[in-house]
């Protein structure tokens, strides 16, 4: 006898729920590796015993105070760029919204330096203004697209331009800035994992984690928007206060990652549509998967600059734009035929 | 009486769109709402469930105001069937379990599932059931937006064009399961239409819509040659064929 609607749709959250599984398994296997590699090298043995303090003073310096923070930064930045790219394409309806396509990584980078250059870069000053930064930028696009009842993709464009203006803001205040503040500014530019300290990193994986939750609670939302913003309404969706919620959400994780970790592209943009090819256009399933592919993106990124360098590495934030700019394109070729 | 529309006026900047509207539709009743293109039907329909807000009068759902009930207690009387919104890559399945959205404080339960999987075979779907919606044709994918709306349990129905871009087949079926629920379930349905014919033989009431106001508002029977002319300015005969009332154009 062949399977009711009811089953099917039950069997395919299983299958699904057994896709999660294995894609934790393979980040917390890519994530041993990274603990383990390096020019200090930590077999297995000594990785585990240096996790359960019993190891050397060395092991477990490098393991504390070097790997497990970049690692955990690596994952805390990657999920919530994920989650804020999907929150953004799904809350305004495009397929190319993200913290770095609609200038709100540009509007927290222009925040950002202007704490640095102005303040000296104090840890707070630089978060509250990279916040608000993004928060501006977020703003600007969605009141512009209310305003003006903008299309999608005039709310890229729009964004194109915001990034363009935020940008030579930014090389304004570089400009005038003394070149101890100058070089400061500049090398927090670099998006980098590495110089986090666990502080800054329990934040941003908390600001992800609300998000994530968030994100969770509104699935079924998410998905009746899919369907259109008339129709979301008519299934009793508030679609403004939604969109509200969920973009200024969005913004506060994208401040947050850019500010500790400067502008790391395209793992926004890059981690939804990957995560819609495997499972679908479901929230259900969009929604963590969002995040789990984030992760998993931007370590094995990070974990990539430092296994062709041999010894140190090079920003993740070059990596991403490297390796997400010839990939997105390949999805959206991929996509075409 | 279901719905009780109470004079009401509504303008797209300084252009009235409707004026003076008042009528109501009673439960097991399928009001047609007819007119030019432009006419404000469809303006009309997004009044009823609250989308819009009359400048002038009131709408009312089960005896309430409708701008006094939250976005989801309409959604729970009233479901709609709008033109658009056909275009998502959702399972069938998802997509009518959407229906339960109003219901649901969490997350649909086992018995909004049980009740998705009645509606679906009750309305010939549950063979698409995992198809993605943007796959199906035209009429299968309207077929699925009415279970959808079947699957708010709601008083009331709202349709905007329900036929339009089905062939004739698919449009003799919409409209069949959309008069056979109304009956069934005792709802009230207003559905904006262009095909006359198709009004004449499935709604127990026509409304037509001229210059913003209701021009007349007739049972089946009682259309003729003279208010097609009004209305649409086009001279028609009106036979009755089979034992149905048809337009026919001159």
């Amino acid at each position: 006898m062949s399977k009711g609607p009811a089953e099917g749709f039950l069997e395919r959250s299983r299958k699904k729920q057994r896709f999660f599984l294995s894609m934790t398994v393979l980040i917390l296997l890519l994530a041993l590796f990274a603990l383990g590699f390096g020019s200090y090298r930590l077999p297995l043995a000594k990785l585990l015993s240096s996790l359960l303090g019993q190891s050397d003073g060395v092991g477990s310096v490098v393991l504390w105070n070097i790997r497990l923070p970049r690692i955990a930064a690596a994952l805390a930045v990657g999920g919530g760029l994920g989650l804020s790219g999907l929150l953004i394409q799904s809350l305004l309806r495009n397929p190319l919204g993200s913290p770095s396509t609609l200038g709100i990584s540009q509007g927290a980078a222009f925040g950002a330096s202007l704490a640095i250059i102005a303040w000296g870069g104090r840890v707070l000053s630089v978060t509250v203004f990279a916040f608000a930064g993004a928060l501006g930028a977020t703003v600007l696009i969605v009141g512009l697209g209310r305003l003006r009842n903008l299309t999608p993709e005039a709310i890229i464009l729009a964004g194109v331009a915001l990034s363009s203006l935020f940008g030579a803001a930014t090389v304004l205040l570089q400009y005038l800035a003394d070149e101890t503040r100058l070089a400061m500014a500049v090398v927090w530019s670099f998006g980098d994992v590495a110089r986090s300290g666990w502080r800054e990193i329990a934040m941003v994986a908390g600001a992800t984690a609300a998000l994530g939750l968030a994100g969770a609670s509104w699935r079924w939302h998410l998905n009746a928007l899919d369907t259109g913003v008339e129709s979301a309404k008519t299934l009793g969706v508030s679609v403004e206060r939604l969109r509200w919620q969920g973009l200024v959400l969005a913004a506060l994780v994208s401040a947050l990652a850019t500010a500790f970790h400067g502008v790391i592209a395209f793992v926004g943009l890059i981690a939804p549509h990957a995560a819609r090819r495997l499972v679908g256009a479901d929230h259900r399933f969009l929604v963590p998967l969002s995040g789990l592919l984030g992760a998993l993106l931007l370590l094995s990124a990070d974990t990539f600059s430092r296994l062709i360098l041999g010894s140190g590495s090079f920003p993740v934030g070059v990596v991403t734009s490297f390796l997400g700019a010839p990939l997105f394109l390949y999805l959206l070729v991929r996509g075409r035929s | 009486m279901i719905v009780s529309v109470l004079d009401i006026q509504f303008s797209y900047n300084s252009h009235d769109v409707l004026r003076g509207v008042r009528f109501r539709v009673d439960p097991g009743q399928c009001v047609a709402v007819c007119g030019t293109n432009g006419a404000g039907k469809s303006t009309l329909l997004r009044c009823l469930n609250g989308l819009l807000r009359p400048r002038v009068g009131t709408v009312f759902l089960d005896g309430e105001d409708v701008e006094l009930l939250g976005r989801k207690e309409v959604a729970r009387r009233c479901a709609s069937v709008p033109q658009q919104g056909h275009g998502t890559d959702l399972t069938v399945f998802d997509v009518v379990l959407l229906g339960r959205l109003p219901h649901c404080r969490w997350g649909p339960s086992k018995e909004d599932l049980v009740r998705v999987e009645r509606i679906l075979e009750e309305m010939g779907l549950a063979e698409l059931a995992h198809r993605p919606l943007s796959a199906l044709s035209g009429g299968e994918a309207q077929k699925v937006i009415l279970a959808r709306a079947l699957a708010q349990a709601p008083r009331v129905l709202l349709l905007d064009e329900p036929t339009n871009h089905l062939d004739l087949k698919n449009q003799l079926g919409m409209m069949e399961a959309i008069r056979r629920v109304v009956h069934r379930e005792g709802l009230a349905a207003v559905t904006a239409i262009h095909d006359l014919n198709l009004a004449l033989r499935y709604c127990d009431r026509l409304l037509f819509l001229k210059g913003g106001r209701i021009h007349g508002a007739v049972e089946p029977s009682e259309v003729t040659p003279a208010l097609i002319r009004d209305v649409y300015g086009v001279d028609a005969v009106i036979e009755r064929i089979h034992g149905r009332w048809v337009v026919i154009p001159r």
